[in-house]
């Protein structure tokens, strides 16, 4: 698995891991990427920033093979190498982890790592030359699995290490890791950097795509920021900061990570008691959830992904039944009796912003403006006839689009064609829109840029002073930590405990996402 | 049949049809010249047959009316993400209610009333035949597709049980109802355009086609003008966002079904309250299947769907003057091109699209940079 280094001619460097060279891509009229050049040396970790629709992935599509460059050139140590498909990436050597893994479920971990290039004497023989090869992998880098676990039975960061195995079992140098850490807790993060650490040591080049700017002053050696499809900086880590690389991406200073003034809680808005989900085979991803929340009260939810909070979510909007409990909101009390419905919660101040703008916020075939009533189409939204008139459904998404800063400002224009945080900021004003007493937010900032970040904080602390109870789930402990008044975190479908912002670092908060009660949490900490 | 195009509307809309039809002709085309024949005469008979002959127009939009509620039907549930193969079955069974209707009531009650009342009935009886494969996908997730289509034997089997039995005329050996009561029928178009003055050949056109061009703009009307009509859309494209709005998708799907039902159902006015005046075995003839074409060639609007009925009218009533002209063109040759136009309008209507997208993309491309 060493680099090879022997084309070494006279005293000149060695060539480039990878070399791109003039790299353009268009989708239609959108320039995603932009006469990219850039050039990774073996044995670095080389990061990737930039917004999200900044032409990051395009650019790591290309370069694994999954879509063509309308020009330019990709150079593998020095060979002219454009792949038509992934499969002639990673015969050269290119590896790419998935933000969202690509696995099957009920495989065992040495079949995840096989699958696809499995020999072709008989699957046996193929499955006894990978354990020996594997076992070696995982000897030089550190990378323990045990092979003949169900890989949907592990933990996220292992079936990461599965991932990250089966393109080394594949031959891979370059290894492309998206988003790496957007599923871990802080402690298998570290883990993981510690892998990429023995990786690097070991000559493999790694690109590594993220928008967390802490974790690439943490582990990369050169930063290359994208903006706009174009290539904007690049330069060493040691040489920069973080506010420096932020402002690169979005072309303007913002402010990371500010502590907004804590709220004035009020009245109880809503109290939750004892509230459980079980799914058909009886799996229980809610147990007995209970807390309350005050009109102008933001309670984060923490909590790695899949942990009990988008069920926790599903039931307070009314799109799941608990299994039992309930939750009372003013006069109101709803539980498996006397469910609760989407169309009910609106009428009662219940507004969602769901954790998956693109299968529930909105609707990507829509036109913005039939986006901008989903839910809310029964009142004058698209006039107060039976028959409904599209020009006043435009006219009223026309004035949300201007309050929140929705840009293309055009409201007949596909939900699908705005960016992310468009999209989000056209979700948050629906939802706002109709001056809520308990919002439910998921997510809000998952996939967003920096600029729309900053607007969406805003205006969640500003509906909060107004007296909305807010409940914030995210998997950013760095949001969470700087809007919420009180912090409950979940693991396995429980509340681990419910701690004051002033009590509560990233470090407890971590602790306590991986099972820990809050008090040993604590303790811990000292 | 969703496809996120990247093309302008009006390639979508007009060019690919049009190139999808042509495509069909020139390989039916090919067909006849092999056999012999001259392409072009044939071409030129098959629309002279279906709009210059005396009554070839009157019977070609006699068959697109048939086309129009049928397409209308798979249209319609097509917006909630359903495909309904069972329009046979829901015609069949909208027949059923009109002779049901016509029989029981047809002297007892006055005329014009038999008549709206069995309009009624051949809506009732279709949404009935599709709320039940509805209600199974909803509740139950039978797949939509195959409880259609099984419904379609089902009607079938009942036609013909209730048609040889108790319906069955006395005296009499053909598996059909006695006729109707004097007056139990739709005024011909022919005879209502000579009342007033205009001199025009028979043809069993009758007021359905208004009728159908009425569910036309109601269609539209349903599915962009109206709550319902927003709320059948948004869960036709996602299921998980109407169920985040409050819509309540199984309901969504039940109704849809019914009114897809109900517009199957409707095309037996045409042919039983048209024209037979009795209910007859078989007279759907496959009109419930072409209707899938049809919604797909006209992207499943309203007027998308009279163009196409219009073209899958004038391919019957053309074809059937192709038989009747040339002794080497049979039947079963002018059956083939239909088929091949529904092959090339329907299972393969987006083969043009890369190359178009191609095409297109390219050039507003270059534009852009021209502009710029």
């Amino acid at each position: 698995m060493k680099l090879n280094k022997t084309k070494k001619n006279g005293g000149e460097t060695p060539p480039f891991a990878v070399s791109l060279k003039d790299i353009c891509k268009s989708f239609g009229p959108v320039r995603a990427n932009d006469s990219i050049c850039l050039n990774v040396s073996p044995g670095t970790i080389h990061g990737i920033i930039g917004e999200n629709g900044a032409g990051k992935s395009t650019l790591m599509s290309i370069l694994y093979g999954f879509y063509q460059p309308d020009s330019g050139q990709i150079e593998l140590d020095g060979i002219l190498s454009n792949f038509r498909q992934p499969s002639e990436a990673i015969a050269m050597g290119i590896g790419m982890v998935h933000q969202h893994f690509m696995l099957v479920p009920n495989f065992t971990a040495l079949e995840n790592i096989v699958l696809g290039s499995e020999g072709r004497n008989g699957l046996q023989v193929g499955l006894q030359i990978a354990r020996k090869k594997l076992k070696e992998l995982s000897q030089t880098y550190g990378l323990q699995v045990e092979l003949d676990s169900i890989t949907e039975e592990l933990p996220v960061g292992i079936q990461q290490r599965i991932e990250i195995l089966k393109a080394l079992y594949r031959g891979a140098r370059v290894l492309i890791l998206d988003e790496p850490t957007g599923v871990l807790t802080p402690q298998e993060t570290d883990l993981l950097f510690k892998i990429l650490k023995a990786l690097k040591s070991e000559g493999v080049t790694i690109l590594l795509i993220t928008h967390k700017l802490h974790e690439v002053m943490a582990i990369t050696d050169i930063v290359s920021v994208m903006r706009q499809g174009k290539l904007v900086a690049h330069t060493e880590t040691k040489k920069t900061s973080p506010e420096w690389l932020a402002e690169q991406m979005v072309g303007r200073s913002v402010l990371v990570n500010s502590q907004f003034p804590e709220g004035k809680p009020g009245k109880i808005a809503l109290s939750a008691r004892n509230l459980c989900v079980s799914d058909k085979r009886g799996f229980n991803s809610l147990k007995n959830a209970s807390f309350e929340i005050h009109e102008g009260e933001i309670l984060g939810v923490a909590g790695i992904a899949g942990n009990g909070q988008s069920e926790l979510l599903s039931v307070l909007s009314g799109i799941i039944l608990p299994a039992k409990g309930e939750f009372v909101i003013g006069e109101n009390s709803f539980n498996s009796y006397h469910p609760a419905d989407p169309a009910h919660l609106r009428q009662l101040g219940v507004a969602h912003v769901p954790e998956d703008r693109h299968a529930e916020g909105l609707i990507l075939q829509f036109q913005a403006f039939e986006s901008s009533i989903l839910g809310y189409e029964k009142d004058t939204r698209l006039g107060s006839s039976f028959l409904t008139d599209p020009n006043i459904g435009r006219e009223h998404c026309s004035e949300l689009m201007n309050s929140f800063d929705v840009r293309p400002h055009n409201p007949k224009l596909l939900s699908s064609q705005f960016s992310g945080g468009n999209q989000q900021k056209l979700i948050l004003a629906r939802e706002i829109s109709s001056t809520p007493k308990v919002l439910l937010v998921g997510q809000p900032t998952r996939g967003v840029d920096i600029g729309a970040i900053e607007f969406i904080h805003n205006t969640l602390i500003k509906m909060r002073d107004r007296g909305c109870a807010i409940v914030l789930v995210s998997v950013e402990l760095e949001e969470i930590l700087s809007l919420s008044d009180r912090i409950a975190v979940m693991n396995a479908g429980s509340i681990m405990g419910i701690v004051k912002r002033h009590d509560a670092t990233k470090s407890i908060l971590g602790r306590m996402m991986a099972g820990m009660s809050p008090d040993a949490a604590l303790e811990s900490a000292v | 049949m969703q496809q996120s195009s990247r093309l302008p509307a009006y390639v979508d809309i007009l060019i690919i049809p049009f190139l999808n039809l042509l495509t069909a002709l020139f390989v039916a085309g090919i067909i006849i010249a092999i056999i012999g024949e001259n392409p072009f005469t044939a071409l030129s008979i098959m629309l002279k047959g279906a709009f210059v002959y005396k009554g070839g127009l009157g019977y070609t939009l006699f068959y697109t009316t048939n086309f129009i509620f049928t397409g209308l039907a798979v249209a319609v549930a097509f917006h909630a993400l359903l495909f309904n193969i069972g329009g046979e079955g829901q015609a069949a069974m909208g027949g059923l209610g009109i002779g049901l209707v016509a029989l029981s009531l047809g002297s007892v009650i006055p005329v014009p009333f038999v008549i709206l009342l069995a309009i009624f009935g051949s809506a009732l009886f279709g949404a009935v035949w599709g709320v039940i494969p509805g209600y199974l996908q909803a509740k139950r997730g039978s797949h939509i597709v195959i409880t259609t289509i099984m419904f379609n034997f089902i009607a079938s089997s009942i036609l013909i049980w209730l048609l040889a039995g108790m319906l069955m005329a006395p005296n009499q050996m053909s598996p059909e109802t006695v006729s109707f009561a004097d007056g139990v029928m739709l005024f011909k178009m022919h005879q209502i355009l000579n009342s007033i003055g205009f001199s025009v050949a028979r043809s069993p056109l009758n007021l359905s086609f208004v009728l159908a061009l009425v569910c036309c703009f109601a269609v539209w009307v349903l599915i962009w003008r109206t709550r319902l009509g927003y709320r059948i859309r948004a869960t036709g494209f996602s299921n998980k966002a109407s169920t985040y709005a409050g819509y309540q998708p199984e309901w969504i799907i039940i109704l849809v079904m019914a009114i897809s039902g109900a517009l199957a159902g409707m095309m037996a006015i045409n042919e039983i309250l048209g024209v037979q005046h009795r209910v007859i075995l078989n007279f759907t003839s496959g009109y419930g299947f072409t209707g899938i074409a049809v919604a797909l060639m006209g992207r499943n609007h309203p007027v998308g769907i009279i163009f196409a009925s219009l073209l899958f009218g004038a391919l019957y009533q053309g074809g059937a003057e192709l038989d009747f002209e040339f002794q080497t063109i049979t039947r079963d040759m002018v059956i083939m091109i239909q088929g091949l136009i529904i092959l090339f309008s329907g299972a393969l209507a987006y083969m043009f699209n890369p190359l178009l997208e191609h095409f297109f993309v390219a050039n507003t491309a270059q534009k852009e940079m021209l502009d710029g």
